[in-house]
């Protein structure tokens, strides 16, 4: 469960200032999967920063069921260390998110074998390729087993084949119902998000100008519903 | 009235006190008997450097305050009272290598006023860079703070530590100008300095801190029209 | 308060094991160290000055310099991937990461003073055999206060322009009160005196520590967050 209410935050101030967050509230339960379209500086990863905590916002709140122990992050940056080994990553991580020690290593061991890194455990992260990076990076995402998981933009460099496998992967790690988790995906491309998603969001300087259920639309039809929220309007 | 001009208005009556301080040491205090005419430069040094310190530590307490309060106010203030306390630092130790060099021969000495002052002079440079060093108000505001509180906490150790380490330097000429027994006419002049000095404190502050407010507000302004 | 010592425990670890896997900081910190100690050897006349007058500020100096080498890299670790982000968002409290760095940055200079020490013995012919323990005793606590306050304000700058340098100016005042009291009791424990001469600076070294490792323990979930 995540909820957000009356978010509102700002970078710099006076001349300068840039309105990031303009007032965004939403509630999500287990199996739903928002996923937020909206341009480069529309706030996108402002909002995910916030609702993972990072960042404290001006005016309003965020509630996580479980807290900060049952988010997953999975952005642009992998957060792993180059120089130890995929497990040893896998491992700390799972420390600081309070896995019971006895459970670190089968933990790890399973996290691995789910994304077929199993061979390559024990190699150091600076020798992976990058879309072996990439799995070690969701790897670390998941290792504590999180009922909400924030990405941000995860499909970016990615190749067809790999988005492919991620949005399988994606689609498995949702569940469904009250067991399944809560996903919030923030892209700015269209087609990458739109099959995952149980509600669909537009978002635009700072605020949601559209958030409904997705309702069986489709690609196209969300793209041409984007192009006019996000396209139409008066600046300002 | 404005602040700015409340502020130039204190500085002025200040600086006319200042005045007033140098036309008495110079002209109504009796000349010290050891020091000779030197000495009156006492009455402009020492009150600087206790508004040095007390503007260190207003710099610290301000910066207690604003992380539980998030008030922008004290922030501009701690910027300002940072940046007269670095004027007031300089005064004191271009003063005292001045008064130094008829009494002690040297132009420097690590007497424990000048070195205090001198840590103090290095601690607000380190905060005033640290300010220019971080451009989103808000986090500059909170380094600042943590900075300010961290110079707060060394001010007791930066005296304990001069004492110390004068203890085993002792001063070639023992020398004691803020003695408290001042005979009476000197003592006037010198509380009279300390009182101008105070006003120059607090005008500088509120200008500086006018100054601050103006440059914020103006960016504010484009802000609504764009 | 179990669940903050395993974090913290976590951090150090981690910290180390990346440290002594790459080691190149470590084995420049070392080298380093025994350069500094060359230089100091050459930039003396040994037929004016007797060694063990100096020996204590050189060994200081050199330690100073070596903290603040060991200070630069510590949340430069954090960069690589954003590992730092990855912390903030993690349940990981930021007083647990304040004591799993301060844990790892200590046990690097302890491993550079480890190394530095015997040097220093070697290259100025000083007899430490006798005041070993105390000596290590009043390197320990030194230290203990130069990193409390380092890792709070490496911290600080990662953020700003010109981390480093940064850094060195807004540490280095900070530093001078505990140097002060560890060359003085260096200088008396090599001199042979007796150790209750030092009493005034070892509790100055002890109040520096406990007061500037708990203020910077408190002051640091202001500096790491965004």
């Amino acid at each position: 469960m995540l909820s957000a209410e009356g978010l509102r935050h700002v970078f710099g101030e006076g001349r300068g200032q840039v309105v990031a967050l303009d007032g965004v509230s939403f509630t999500l339960t287990s199996g739903q999967t928002l996923a937020i379209f909206g341009p480069n500086g529309a706030g996108k990863t402002t909002l995910l920063k916030v609702l993972a905590g990072l960042i404290r916002p001006r005016a309003g709140s965020v509630r996580v069921a479980g807290g900060r122990r049952a988010i997953g992050w999975i952005g642009h940056q992998s957060h792993l260390y180059e120089h130890l080994t995929v497990r040893e990553n896998l491992l700390f991580w799972a420390t600081l998110y309070g896995v019971p020690a006895a459970r670190r290593a089968p933990r790890a061991a399973e996290v691995l074998g789910r994304l077929g890194m199993g061979d390559r455990a024990d190699q150091p992260v600076w020798s992976l390729s990058r879309g072996l990076a990439q799995r070690a990076a969701i790897a670390k995402a998941l290792i504590h087993d999180p009922s909400v998981l924030l990405l941000d933009e995860p499909f970016t460099g990615l190749d067809l084949a790999a988005a492919a496998e991620l949005r399988a992967l994606l689609g498995e790690l949702r569940g469904g119902g009250a067991a399944g988790r809560v996903l919030v995906l923030a892209t700015h491309n269209v087609d990458e998000g739109v099959e995952l998603a149980t509600d669909v969001a537009f978002q635009r300087r700072g605020r949601f100008v559209h958030f409904a259920p997705r309702a069986g639309r489709g690609p196209a039809e969300i793209a041409e519903a984007y192009r006019r929220a996000v396209a139409g309007g008066t600046d300002g | 009235m404005s602040l700015a001009h409340k502020g130039r208005w204190i500085t002025l009556v200040g600086l006319v006190c200042l005045a007033g301080v140098y036309v008495r040491a110079l002209a109504f205090t009796p000349v010290e008997r050891l020091q000779g005419p030197a000495q009156k430069i006492f009455y402009l040094h020492v009150p600087a450097a206790l508004w040095t310190e007390a503007a260190m530590i207003l710099v610290g307490l301000a910066g207690i305050f604003y992380l539980f309060l998030k008030d922008p106010r004290l922030d501009r203030f701690a910027a300002a009272s940072a940046e007269v306390g670095t004027v007031f630092a300089t005064i004191v130790l271009t003063t005292g290598p001045i008064w130094g060099k008829p009494i002690w021969g040297t132009w420097w000495t690590w007497d424990a006023r000048l070195t205090s002052t001198l840590f103090l002079f290095f601690l607000y440079v380190g905060y005033l860079l640290v300010r220019g060093a971080v451009r989103d108000p808000r986090l500059r505001a909170r380094y600042a703070a943590v900075l300010g509180i961290c110079g707060l906490c060394l001010v007791p150790f930066i005296h304990l530590s001069v004492f110390l380490f004068r203890t085993l330097h002792p001063q070639p000429i023992i020398v004691k100008p803020s003695a408290p027994s001042l005979p009476g006419s000197m003592l006037a002049t010198w509380l009279f300095s300390l009182a101008a000095f105070t006003l120059l404190y607090v005008g500088f502050v509120t200008q500086r801190y006018a100054l601050s407010l103006a440059r914020d507000a103006q960016q504010g302004e484009h802000a609504d029209h764009a | 308060m179990g669940d903050l010592l395993a974090q913290a425990w976590a951090v150090a670890r981690k910290d180390l094991v990346l440290e002594f896997r790459t080691r190149t900081a470590l084995v420049s910190a070392v080298v380093f160290t025994a350069l500094v100690l060359t230089v100091f050897n050459f930039g003396r006349d040994p037929t004016a000055v007797p060694t063990v007058d100096l020996a204590p500020t050189i060994l200081w100096v050199t330690f100073t310099f070596a903290a603040m080498l060991a200070l630069n890299r510590a949340f430069q670790l954090e960069l690589e991937n954003q590992a730092l982000e990855g912390l903030l968002v993690s349940p990981l409290s930021r007083t647990g990461l304040y004591w799993g760095k301060l844990v790892a940055n200590l046990v690097f200079v302890a491993v550079v003073e480890a190394v530095g020490l015997p040097l220093f013995v070697l290259f100025f012919d000083v007899p430490v055999g006798r005041v070993l323990v105390p000596l290590v005793g009043v390197i320990a606590l030194a230290t203990l206060g130069f990193v409390a306050v380092g890792t709070l304000f490496s911290a600080l700058v990662i953020r700003t322009r010109f981390a480093e340098l940064l850094l060195v100016v807004i540490l280095l005042p900070f530093l001078v009160p505990p140097l002060i009291g560890a060359v003085q009791v260096t200088a008396r424990l090599l001199g042979g005196r007796p150790l209750s001469e030092s009493v005034g600076y070892l509790k100055l070294l002890a109040a520096y520590d406990i007061v500037f490792v708990s203020l910077a323990s408190f002051l640091f979930r202001f500096t790491v967050d965004e």
